[in-house]
């Protein structure tokens, strides 16, 4: 308990650290996994191509070998003097995104082909069968993915507290290097990422039971 | 394109749409590949010298010597996880309910912390002068309890009339177990099982911050100690030591959809599993 009441300013610092890069990449996953699953079911070659390695290529390699790139590559050649924190949420955030755009992708492809079929011999337009038809029960079907995504998100931000992020693992970190008990600082950090974590996945239940409809 | 939800098959105005689409495309994406090249070449990454660094013999068996390194973490990881995920699995199912209890708590905990938190804790209380043995342990602790979940579900999938059956021939509990209901639910998860190896794989890279010598600790301590005309070669150590992780996952991703292809041919009235983790929990690092 004392760990925790010594250094409570600390600690509140990091898990405001944590729900704001958890909050900030997952506004870049989002947007991102969303243009590029949009790219993988276009119907132009070099897009789907395009969409194909992104995913590929971000799925296979390593987090913390992304956010080694953020951290040393991208300041050295692209953008010079860019914050840490805005480098770690690029990293999780282009990392998600991968997961976020074959999410919504096997979502898309869980709306039965005769749906559409049977929208267009009713004589809807293509942005009514999109609108009306598909793009309901494809997000109903991504929703519960999209929870899991982003809980692991969550998780995967303690990474970032390695490369000069405040966040909670950066308290845990800190501390232990002050030669505090590592058991107690564990048991405050878990709870802060139990927290967090439960509060998305009750939002999301939330958000299901609203969206939800009898088929 | 094959028939999809959102296209129709296009007609002539469609087509000639979708052609200059193409050419668009192909622009934007070759643009961007080519400014990065460009931006590349100016910061002096992509000169001769550069690359040379490769070619002397210390610093290929650095790279060698964190292959094995990293490999060896893994093996390890990959072990104590499958022993662990059976155990926890059986404690999972258990009908004494404290064994539940326990094994349900541990479960649910390991799973919800983030890796890294507990590799640090384990290396920092416990293991403060072994790092490999820090991240082992982790590892197998976070991905045992995810391939007890994997192997629940598996169990589950076994119809129960098989149960039934094998308790009415009178086997007892633990012959239940192992021979009839273990030994099919690895047979239908097996292609998830492996997929949740290749993320054991790619987490290996979290040795990184406790300061074991796997492949990202060697790539940058090769990038931060030779300089070559002033510059740090980081970008192709990072090109380099990028390629080496992303074969190695391919090629066990790879192995896990060869099994599930050769799963769905055989006719054993198992389904099996897709090669993809059951639910994206587990897109850790």
């Amino acid at each position: 308990m004392n760990v925790l009441l010594d250094n409570f300013s600390d600690f509140r610092a990091g898990f405001i650290g944590t729900l704001s890069i958890t909050a900030f990449s997952t506004a870049i996953a989002l947007v991102l996994g969303v243009i590029i699953a949009g790219f993988r079911v276009s119907p132009v070659p070099p897009l789907r191509f395009f969409g194909t390695a992104w995913v590929t290529l971000l799925r296979n390699t390593p987090l913390t070998l992304l956010f080694l790139v953020a951290t040393f590559v991208v300041p050295l050649v692209f953008f010079p003097g860019m914050s840490s924190f805005v480098l770690a949420s690029l990293a999780l955030g282009f990392y998600t995104s991968s997961f976020v755009c074959e999410a919504i992708r096997s979502g898309i492809n869980t709306v039965p082909l005769g749906q559409a079929e049977a929208a267009r011999s009713l004589g809807m337009s293509f942005s009514q069968t999109l609108r009306l038809i598909v793009l309901p029960q494809a997000t109903r079907t991504v929703i519960p993915p999209l929870s899991s995504i982003i809980i692991a998100l969550t998780k995967n931000s303690a990474i970032a507290g390695a490369f000069n992020v405040v966040e909670l693992f950066g308290w845990q970190k800190s501390l232990s290097d002050q030669g505090y008990a590592i058991v107690p600082i564990f048991i405050w950090v878990a709870l802060g990422y139990l927290i967090i974590t439960f509060a998305i996945s009750g939002l999301f239940r939330l958000l299901e039971r609203r969206m939800e409809v009898a088929r | 394109m094959s028939a999809s939800v959102l296209y129709d098959a296009p007609g002539p105005k469609a087509v000639l749409r979708n052609r200059i689409y193409t050419v668009v495309g192909t622009v934007a994406v070759l643009a961007l590949i080519v400014f990065a090249i460009l931006r590349l070449k100016d910061k002096g990454q992509l000169e001769g010298a550069m690359w040379d660094i490769f070619n002397y013999s210390g610093i290929r068996q650095n790279i060698a010597d964190a292959i094995v390194a990293t490999l060896k973490a893994f093996g390890l990881a990959a072990i104590g996880s499958l022993v662990l995920g059976v155990v926890l699995v059986v404690g999972r199912l258990s009908d004494h309910r404290p064994v539940r209890w326990v094994a349900t708590t541990f479960i649910e905990l390991f799973r919800s912390i983030p890796l890294l938190i507990t590799i640090y804790a384990i290396w920092v209380g416990f293991l403060p002068n072994d790092s490999m043995w820090a991240l082992a342990i982790g590892l197998s602790v976070y991905n045992g309890c995810v391939q007890a979940e994997v192997l629940r579900a598996g169990i589950n999938s076994v119809p129960t009339g098989q149960r039934e059956a094998a308790y009415a021939l009178g086997l007892n509990k633990t012959q239940v177990m192992t021979s009839v209901l273990m030994p099919q639910a690895v047979r239908a998860m097996l292609p998830t099982i492996i997929s949740q190896l290749v993320v054991t794989l790619k987490d290996t890279s979290l040795g990184y911050i406790i300061l074991y010598p796997e492949l990202l600790q060697t790539a940058r301590l090769i990038a931060s100690n030779t300089q070559v005309n002033g510059d740090y070669p980081y970008v192709p150590t990072i090109i380099v030591i990028g390629t080496i992780y992303v074969a190695m996952c391919l090629m066990l991703a790879g192995l896990a959809t060869w099994i599930e292809k050769r799963g769905r041919r055989a006719k054993t009235g198992i389904d099996v599993a897709p090669a993809a983790p059951l639910a994206p929990t587990d897109v850790s690092a």
